[in-house]
């Protein structure tokens, strides 16, 4: 009878491509990202294409939203609570101005973070790297955020508002605002894969997180109240690094004094990197055992 | 050159970690307990890292593979056998880097792809055209490549009518072989492939064996897995043996199948007859299934009764049983999908079925049963064990000759025409 193992001849490392190991960091990481690139654009692709199927507003529903909510809050608090707008800018431009990065955020947090969940089945039969996945619904809201980008530019026209040159840094704020998304969105999803409760707590964050961001108001208000911008609260106030992205924002389409390089906005900024370094590596952490846990 | 050893196991293995199932024990004061523990054990563990958490006492360790190596050369082709847990599935995970070994590690060299499901990733709303290069993707090929190869894929797959139709419309007969068509044109160095040849029709069975053949014959290194032996036996020259985790035995697939199957006729059986255990997405499970009598007649019919539970709300889905003999050699297969418009709603219910034919000899025999729609929804092996009785004869095979004829009875008739031919 034949036993085994049988004796196998002696190999060198250096003769595979590659060595499959525990707890082994993929040496080529950010190479094979790169050899699946296309997969990347084609799963947003997919997402894109199948969410407006059968629906016959079709591409309208990604307008529509953004712009209700703004109606709503120019209301609320423009005429309600009479806060101030900044400079001579309707109070709608300046809450748009601020709804356009935040909802592209806050779509990108619940869509990335259900992504991995969603495509189980494809995680479980097939290798690819698995940060293609919630990296590419974060494009889908990217995709939306860009469309919606169309009624900003119909409302400066109609309340008559040019844009200045500032609006030439708005990509800069735009790849900011990305940032942002992938870097809370990969928490989420590396979370959400091991913790299902992640799934119920996600919507709260986005609704907490609408209201300590300025996306109603204007940033300058909070700093009224404390008193100073060097006052500490403000400095946790700007823990969120969505208040760099926003207020960057309103400065490319509204004009204005820029203060964005005041000591608490670059905390804002400093969070936003961190949070897309630490998302990065968390997901690189567990992404290995998805397959054994989804 | 021809000889180069292209993937390398070395003393792999892997645990699986088995979370105490909800409900088994406890009671209420449990439920809460851990409850008001969940939210400590949850801080620690992300603090710890994700994967490498200790494993508390209620949970149970399994290891799926066990310190298992071996070699495979350039232009092999090798077939993995064993039962069902016995590690088959993982160790194509762990080759196809699904997920990660526990202990120790797998050399590749080349382009390695993987096909351990036809359609992974298909999306039921988008067109044939679009699926097939999602699809592609998917599997790792470059758009480029589909484009040049789109048309072959379609021929191969014979859907050409229906490219603009979503796949929800396809039958899924043309879904599968859609699926299949696109994987076929993968073009890896070392190609992996569990039981995709499962589902789906004889013709089609047939078509996939034949580009398997085609694909072995262009010298690529192939692993594949199966529990058709014949298919083993005859496309692989090699074989791997696994049993509960190990390797059991690797070598000249005659030998090593022999080993095999003369293990699982004196095997005790293992059913899995608990759902939570099986493979297949779980949407519903067969909770029960019962052959009418202990002893059937050979000259039948076999009758049974499936009960099938809801556990998700689903699509309709077809029911099939496949029927082995006690050398494990598959003697036929039923397929509710054969029965033109017979699909099983969602729901709760039983399935009867009554087989007329064929007359099986005397001796014992097992069915493996399976849901399935498009993907496997449960898999059940060894779900039913029956033995044919030798008491009477029939069509005049003695119970002797009948044990000795082959594998089915024939329902003959003979007619002795006059010398010279014509009536």
């Amino acid at each position: 009878m034949h036993s085994t193992p049988t004796s196998n001849p002696p190999v060198e490392d250096e003769d595979f491509d590659l060595w499959i190991e525990a707890g082994h960091a993929e040496k080529h990481y950010w190479l094979d990202l790169w050899r699946y690139r296309e997969l990347f654009v084609i799963l947003a692709w997919r997402d894109v294409a199948v969410r407006y199927k059968q629906t016959v507003a079709g591409t309208a529903w990604a307008l529509v939203q953004p712009f209700l909510s703004m109606v709503i809050m120019t209301l609320i608090f423009g005429r309600v609570a009479g806060l101030p707008s900044i400079g001579n800018a309707p109070y709608a431009i300046m809450v748009f101005a601020a709804l356009l990065p935040w909802q592209f955020f806050s779509n990108a947090l619940s869509a990335s973070g259900q992504s991995v969940v969603s495509n189980r089945d494809m995680i479980s039969k097939v290798y690819f790297p698995r940060i293609i996945v919630p990296t590419a619904s974060v494009l889908v809201s990217f995709v939306d955020f860009l469309v919606s980008l169309l009624i900003l530019a119909a409302m400066m026209a109609w309340y008559q508002f040019p844009p200045g040159w500032n609006l030439l840094a708005l990509p800069a704020f735009m790849f900011l605002a990305a940032v942002s998304a992938l870097g809370a969105g990969l928490v989420l999803t590396a979370l959400t894969v091991q913790y299902r409760d992640f799934r119920f707590l996600v919507p709260f964050i986005v609704q907490f997180g609408m209201f300590v961001s300025p996306v109603g108001y204007n940033s300058a208000v909070i700093v009224e109240k404390l008193g100073s911008e060097l006052s500490w609260l403000y400095y946790v106030y700007c823990l969120n690094p969505l208040v760099f992205v926003i207020e960057g924002f309103r400065w490319c389409v509204l004009g204005g004094e820029f203060r964005l390089l005041e000591s608490p906005m670059l905390v804002s900024l400093a969070v936003s990197f961190l949070l897309l370094a630490a998302g990065i590596a968390y997901f690189r952490k567990t992404e290995r055992s998805f397959a054994d846990v989804i | 050159m021809g000889n180069e050893i292209v993937i390398r196991v070395e003393g792999l293995s892997k645990k699986y970690i088995l979370g105490q199932r909800a409900g088994s024990a406890g009671g209420l004061r449990h439920a809460i307990e851990d409850a008001v523990a969940a939210p400590f054990r949850l801080a620690k563990r992300l603090v710890s890292g994700a994967g490498n958490s200790p494993s508390t006492p209620e949970e149970m360790e399994f290891w799926a593979l066990q310190d298992v190596s071996f070699d495979v050369r350039r232009g092999e082709v090798v077939g993995i056998i064993g039962r069902n847990g016995a590690g088959k599935s993982t160790l194509l995970k762990v080759l196809s880097r699904i997920t990660e070994p526990t202990k120790g590690r797998i050399g590749l060299k080349g382009r390695v792809a993987s096909l351990l499901e036809v359609g992974t990733g298909f999306h039921p709303e988008l067109s044939g055209r679009e699926n097939v290069y999602l699809n592609g993707a998917v599997l790792g090929m470059r758009q480029a490549e589909v484009r040049q190869k789109f048309d072959e894929i379609v021929a191969f797959a014979g859907v050409e009518k229906f490219l603009d139709t979503p796949v929800k419309r396809y039958s899924s007969g043309m879904y599968v072989r859609l699926a299949f068509a696109v994987a076929a044109h993968l073009e890896p160095e070392i190609l992996i492939v569990d039981e995709v040849l499962a589902v789906g029709d004889s013709e089609f069975q047939k078509k996939c064996l034949d580009k398997m053949r085609e694909v072995t014959d262009g010298g690529r290194t192939v692993l594949f897995v199966s529990h058709n032996l014949s298919a083993v036996a005859a496309l692989c020259g090699r074989a791997i043996y696994l049993k509960a985790g190990k390797v059991m035995m690797t070598g000249e697939s005659g030998p090593v199948i022999a080993r095999y199957q003369s293990d699982v006729a004196h095997q005790e059986a293992e059913p899995v007859s608990n759902p939570a255990f099986r493979s297949g997405s779980g949407t519903h499970r067969i909770h029960e299934i019962r052959a009418t009598s202990k002893d059937f007649r050979p000259r039948g019919p076999l009758e049974f009764v499936a009960t099938i539970r809801r556990h998700a709300p689903e699509t309709p889905f077809h029911f099939s049983m496949h029927f082995r003999d006690e050398w494990d050699v598959a003697v036929f297969a039923i397929n509710s999908e054969y029965l033109e418009g017979l699909s099983l709603k969602p729901g709760d219910q039983e399935v009867t079925v009554r087989i007329a034919t064929p007359w099986l000899p005397p001796g014992d025999y097992r069915a493996d049963a399976y849901l399935h729609c498009n993907g496997i929804i449960d898999h059940w092996p060894d779900a039913c064990r029956f033995r044919v009785g030798a008491d009477v004869a029939v069509q005049g095979y003695s119970s002797a000759s009948a044990k000795n004829a082959g594998k089915v009875l024939a329902d003959f008739k003979m007619e002795i025409l006059p010398a010279g031919g014509k009536p």
